[in-house]
């Protein structure tokens, strides 16, 4: 009796702790820890929040303003308004003293309105809505940033893949020819390259944004190919290699099935901060009038109105003009980098104490 | 080691012979180039004919521009280069070299100042924030350094500008010297005072700009070794925190800043393109730019390997001071 007690006892323990443990231990995929750990730090959730904001505004910002409104980011206002001018003159009299000369007039000025109830951000010297601009400039950012670093990757991937399962000399040729690409100057190249571009005049200046990405990835894809490189060096003498080995398969499935996938924590954290900097690759060309052409908007060349070689006037006085580009930049770079950093962080927590 | 060395050396001169090609070809490609920007205007009035344009293109060596006509071209200019002649700016009317060692001073001397601020700022603070992990200084540094790194550089020129220049009015706007003083021509120290005057804003846009990413660096890099078991054992002995800070983890973390460092060391001769051009300032940066937009051949060319130079000599001596700072390291 006393036996059968203990028995019962000893199993009911087993079955507390079976329970415990499952309650404990509860399994979950990779994937889902890696969530839980992004989510766990403020600043990659602060980088999320910032980058839905910048998507929801140039995508469906446009919409809106389109089917409320019906216009687009090349509509001309002009908003007629009286400004008073007063030119001042100094000149020296036959008389030896100094007199100042007052005129001050009226003028009648169409564009450059201030900010309004229609016109939220005022309109800019050419009489373009500046909010709705803002939307169209972020807009082609993003694309042009997106689809930058998906080629970029791309062609990572599989030079880097080749590169680093052949060795030998595959590696040499494309590791030189990588070498080759990251020691070429950035901007100064690209601004060669965009020249050449906009002086060809049969080409459409439609058409320049295309070319402007191909650049970009020209001068972009040595990163993700070391990198993709390093880790297949790391990854292909690991025993789940042999073992795939042994089944048979072809070199370009052991590349691309079970090589590379193996890589995708890191290309996922360099192509997140990666977005940030072809953004501000892209706004500086906008900047310099050799990126995005003119009446379609730009974040960076609606920061150009501000060049102090052009006049101080919109620099010092219409502040409303570019300082909206300016911080919309940063919050999509640094929202990039945000969840980058945090991504990073989550992938590979081995830096947390 | 010095096998080693010589291998990354020689593989650096294969690299930038590699690097010339491809940016001789590049810029042969300018469809307008310096001769058909400057005669447009010529052309158009009839005060030159095409005949002349193609004269003048083959006096500056601009006519051929098929593929042997190219390689003919980047031949001869790869002698002459290699003879240190890196041939005669069409914009600036003088030999580029000229050109190069007259303007690259003043970026150098705006760039090593900001550096020089740079390490002083981000030092101590990348390593605060590594010890205050996740605290509220840790925090608020690192947004500021990310911020640092994402604001583009003549959004940044901008806003200062707008504040202490126009606003405030307490500093000059652009250039170098002030137009409407006239200084004495022995008047070194006035002539010294304007110029510093004039540099302020462009080397805190080059602070402010950089400052983040050394910072960044310093606190991974101390963070990693803040983590390492001899730190652990130098706290276990009892030693205070300051010394386990400064000089067990610190001394540990200096090893990679100072490859980094120094490997930035060559880059400061590069000049900053935008922020010179947006202040107008005369250096290296603003000059290539110009040439650039103008087609001037020559001076792309010598530009851009000079920055290729300096690229890949910053890589070797950052190799190099891996090797004498790190005494655990032999490369073979």
């Amino acid at each position: 009796m006393q036996n059968d007690n203990n028995k019962k006892s000893y199993t009911d323990i087993d079955n507390g702790a079976e329970l415990s443990l499952e309650q404990n231990f509860r399994v979950i995929s990779p994937g889902r820890m890696v969530a839980k750990r992004f989510f766990k730090s403020k600043l990659s959730i602060a980088g999320l929040i910032m980058i839905i904001f910048v998507f929801m505004f140039s995508f469906i910002g446009p919409l809106i303003v389109d089917r409320t409104w019906g216009y687009k980011e090349t509509q001309v206002f002009k908003i007629e308004r009286n400004t008073d001018m007063v030119t001042i003159a100094h000149f020296t009299a036959a008389d030896g003293k100094e007199y100042s000369y007052y005129d001050k007039s009226k003028t009648l000025v169409i564009f450059k309105a201030p900010p309004s109830k229609e016109h939220w951000l005022g309109t800019d010297t050419s009489g373009f809505d500046i909010f709705t601009r803002l939307m169209y400039g972020g807009r082609i950012s993003l694309i042009i940033s997106f689809i930058v670093i998906f080629l970029e990757t791309i062609i990572g991937i599989i030079l880097g893949g080749l590169a680093g399962y052949f060795g030998k000399w595959v590696d040499q040729v494309i590791m030189r020819i990588v070498d080759i690409f990251a020691c070429l100057p950035g901007l100064p190249i690209l601004l060669v390259l965009s020249a050449t571009i906009s002086s060809i005049e049969s080409i459409p200046a439609e058409h320049r944004i295309y070319y402007m990405m191909a650049f970009l990835t020209l001068m972009g894809w040595t990163g993700v190919a070391r990198i993709v490189r390093g880790q297949i060096l790391m990854l292909r003498e690991q025993e789940y290699m042999m073992a795939a080995e042994t089944t048979g398969i072809s070199p370009l499935n052991k590349i691309f099935r079970h090589l590379v996938p193996n890589t995708m924590p890191q290309l996922i954290v360099v192509a997140t901060l990666g977005l940030g900097g072809v953004i501000l690759y892209e706004s500086t060309l906008s900047y310099l009038g050799l990126g995005v052409p003119f009446p379609r908007a730009a974040w960076g060349s609606m920061i150009a109105l501000a060049d102090p070689s052009k006049g101080q006037e919109i620099l010092a006085s219409y502040p409303n003009m570019w300082v909206p580009a300016g911080i919309l930049i940063v919050i999509t770079v640094l929202g990039f980098s945000f969840i980058g950093d945090g991504l990073r962080d989550a992938f590979d927590p081995r830096m947390k104490r | 080691m010095w096998k080693y060395l010589v291998k990354r050396i020689l593989l650096a001169i294969l690299i930038l012979f590699g690097v010339s090609a491809l940016i001789y070809m590049l810029s042969m490609l300018l469809p307008g180039d310096y001769i058909d920007i400057q005669t447009s205007a010529a052309l158009q009035s009839g005060a030159m004919t095409l005949e002349d344009v193609q004269r003048l293109k083959e006096l500056y060596g601009l006519a051929d521009k098929s593929f042997a006509g190219i390689m003919k071209s980047y031949y001869s200019w790869l002698l002459s280069t290699l003879k240190g002649d890196l041939g005669f700016s069409f914009l600036y009317g003088k030999p580029v070299t000229e050109v190069l060692s007259e303007y690259v001073w003043m970026s150098f001397i705006i760039a090593f100042i900001s550096y020089v601020l740079q390490i002083i700022i981000a030092i101590p603070m990348g390593i605060k924030a590594a010890v205050r992990q996740y605290g509220i200084y840790d925090y608020i540094v690192s947004v500021f350094a990310m911020m640092g790194a994402s604001l583009p550089s003549f959004f940044l020129s901008a806003l200062l500008m707008n504040v202490f220049a126009i606003k405030l009015g307490i500093l000059p706007l652009q250039g170098l010297t002030s137009a409407t003083i006239l200084f004495a021509r022995d008047d070194y120290v006035g002539i010294f005072l304007d110029k510093a005057w004039h540099l302020i804003l462009p080397i805190t846009v080059l602070t402010l700009l950089n400052v983040g990413g050394t910072m960044r660096y310093t606190r991974t890099n101390m963070l990693e070794v803040l983590n390492s078991d001899y730190i652990r054992t130098a706290r276990a002995k009892g030693l205070s925190e300051k010394t386990v800070v400064y000089k067990h983890a610190f001394r540990n973390t200096m090893i990679p800043l100072v490859t980094s460092l120094s490997g930035m060391l060559p880059g400061l001769f590069g000049g900053a393109m935008i922020t010179e051009t947006v202040f107008a300032l005369p250096g290296i940066g603003y000059m290539a730019y110009r040439a650039t937009r103008q087609g001037d051949i020559p001076f792309i060319m010598g530009y851009n390997m000079f920055l290729a130079i300096l690229t890949v000599a910053g890589m070797l001596i950052s190799d190099f001071m891996y090797m004498v700072v790190d005494p655990r390291v032999k490369l073979s």
